[in-house]
């Protein structure tokens, strides 16, 4: 039943180009594809450990100026005299890359924030991402600053020579972002289902417990952190290469409230949450543009976002799956209130 | 099986414990009785590793286990059963159990374990498959300590088990207990109702402020004037 819908959601969305040629709304979804993968990520922390990222951004970020360097080069000095020069390498060279870099920087941000957790994490996460805009934003040898990355090439695969097939297109890059969405969503839907799923669950309905059968708090969270991360890498690193621009206005805190939203409205916790949610919240804008002032467009976000999270508090998909009969079953809905008035 | 020397331990500025020292032969049921605040559950923090040791030590089966991260305590056999909400609400059953025997790597073991404690407990084995959440206060200590034991512990500490609970489900979690002992477990039980320990216990001690003042058989201290007066009113 779960994996029919799944399918049949993927099927959907893969049709899309093939009625809808309009290249504005095209682009509107690959963007919206973009933020949704970055939401899903987010989800993993935010949904299934219960730890909020509020610099998540900053993981997309690195993930964008890592695969666009990686495939741009550089040359840049450093004190000491020392120059290191980077000859371009292929975009694929640099998604793979940015994945591992972003991945490392949360595992080390979770490593040194999760100790205490909570509002420490939340504060650690919004200071490396202030961090990281202003790295990107002075270190003009490396990143051009606010002159921006241009020219970044776009994605690519294969081997030179053994053929190669290059996204150049925006029909391309939708099916390209569709693909990576699936697979992320595969990888999430596999490890929040494993042995080290469980874990996570455990420690975010009960920490006391969790950690009375063996589970290693820090450790789990780290890794819940790393994987996030690394795919929020990936976002930004499809982002660098279909944008072909980034600058350090990619760090704003607009765009990690835009994935938080978009998580919170989807439902977190759940794995098609941040789908439903991003593409709502994603679209919403491009829906509101041809009817409404600039002034009103901002209005009725805010007024849809208050209306779905006053009506369905847990998030669109919860509410709606309320009103399917469930395999498994989950805790009935008086007991889901008084574990919300407890932790009040 | 566990020796605890002058161990002293505290939160930030505050000193819980004041160097207690207490030993839990193989095979016992100790009891550890005190009023509220006195640092019982502290100890147990203690020695499953969650509260770091500011001196003495604590052995293990021989081993010094003082400063050991807590799964690795937990995987020497030392389980402990903590105080307060003891089931994961929105995970089934079977899944708590489970989640017991997260360390271990023997799955065909742990599927005969739990269907061991199932029939141990046939209550749980009717709701396997609902949310723990919604099992009654009674059903959750059943759970709990099935929970534990699903670790293969060869010491087990139980921190409050009738905390909470209506007479005759304390009635039958201490029968319950008393069992576990019995059947070769060695139990280390940190409890408010000082007569019932008392009255099952082979060893007790007694904290009071930090510090361990009165140790013996269950039966001695029930006819010490001062634990008569202070925890057996009157």
């Amino acid at each position: 039943m779960k994996l029919a819908v799944s399918i049949a959601a993927v099927a959907a969305l893969a049709s899309v180009p093939l009625w809808l040629r309009d290249p504005y709304l095209l682009n509107a979804l690959i963007t919206t594809g973009i933020f949704v993968i970055g939401a899903m990520s987010l989800n993993l922390l935010l949904g299934f450990t219960g730890q909020l990222s509020l610099g998540h951004i900053a993981f997309f970020g690195i993930g964008a100026y890592v695969s666009a360097l990686t495939s741009l080069g550089f040359d840049i000095g450093l004190p000491g005299g020392f120059r290191i020069v980077h000859e371009p390498w292929p975009p694929l060279a640099g998604f793979a890359l940015a994945v591992l870099v972003a991945a490392l920087c949360g595992y080390l941000v979770g490593r040194l924030s999760f100790r205490v957790r909570g509002a420490y994490f939340v504060i650690v996460t919004i200071s490396f991402a202030e961090v990281v805009r202003l790295v990107a934003l002075n270190w003009v040898e490396l990143t051009q600053g606010p002159l921006a990355l241009t020219s970044i090439p776009p994605m690519q695969v294969g081997w030179p020579g053994l053929g190669e097939f290059v996204f150049r297109t925006k029909l391309h890059n939708y099916y390209l972002v569709l693909g990576t969405a699936a697979l992320c969503y595969l990888l999430i839907a596999r490890l929040v289902d494993s042995q080290f799923g469980r874990a996570m669950r455990a420690l975010m309905e009960n920490e006391t417990l969790a950690v009375s059968i063996g589970i290693d708090v820090t450790r789990t969270l780290s890794i819940a952190a790393m994987v996030s991360a690394g795919i929020a890498g990936a976002a930004g690193s499809l982002y660098a290469h279909y944008m072909k621009i980034i600058d350090p206005e990619v760090f704003a805190f607009i765009n990690t409230v835009t994935m938080v939203i978009m998580v919170i409205t989807g439902g977190k916790g759940s794995l098609a949450g941040p789908v439903v949610g991003g593409l709502i919240f994603g679209l919403m804008p491009v829906a509101l543009r041809p009817v409404m002032a600039p002034e009103a467009q901002w209005i009725a976000y805010g007024g849809i976002l208050i209306a779905i999270l006053f009506l369905m508090p847990r998030g669109i998909v919860p509410a709606l799956a309320r009103h399917f009969p469930r395999p498994n079953p989950a805790a009935p809905e008086a007991f889901a209130n008084r574990d919300a008035k407890e932790s009040a | 099986m566990l020796e605890v020397r002058d161990m002293v331990c505290g939160y930030g500025g505050v000193t819980a414990l004041h160097g207690i020292s207490l030993e839990v032969k193989a095979g016992q049921l100790v009891a550890l009785i005190g009023a509220n605040g006195a640092g019982k559950s502290t100890t147990l923090r203690a020695i499953s590793g969650l509260v770091p040791l500011r001196a003495g030590s604590i052995r293990f089966h021989g081993q010094d286990i003082g400063g050991v991260r807590p799964p690795r305590i937990l995987a020497a056999g030392l389980a402990h059963c903590p105080e307060g909400r003891r089931v994961f609400p929105h995970m089934s059953v079977e899944e708590n159990l489970d989640m017991g025997a997260y360390l271990r790597s023997d799955r065909s073991e742990v599927a005969a374990d739990r269907d061991r404690i199932y029939s141990e407990f046939p209550r749980l084995a009717e709701r396997r498959k609902q949310a723990a959440g919604t099992l009654s206060g009674g059903e959750q200590q059943m759970l709990a300590i099935g929970r534990a034991l699903m670790s293969r512990p060869r010491l087990v500490m139980f921190d409050e088990p009738s905390l909470g609970l209506a007479p005759n489900i304390v009635e039958r979690t201490f029968a319950i207990i008393r069992r576990i002992r019995d059947s070769g477990t060695t139990v280390l039980l940190v409890e408010q109702n000082a007569f019932a320990a008392l009255d099952m216990c082979d060893y007790a001690f007694l904290l009071e402020s930090g510090r361990i003042v009165l140790s013996g058989s269950g039966a001695e201290l029930i006819a010490n004037e001062h634990v008569r007066k202070a925890y057996l009113g009157g």
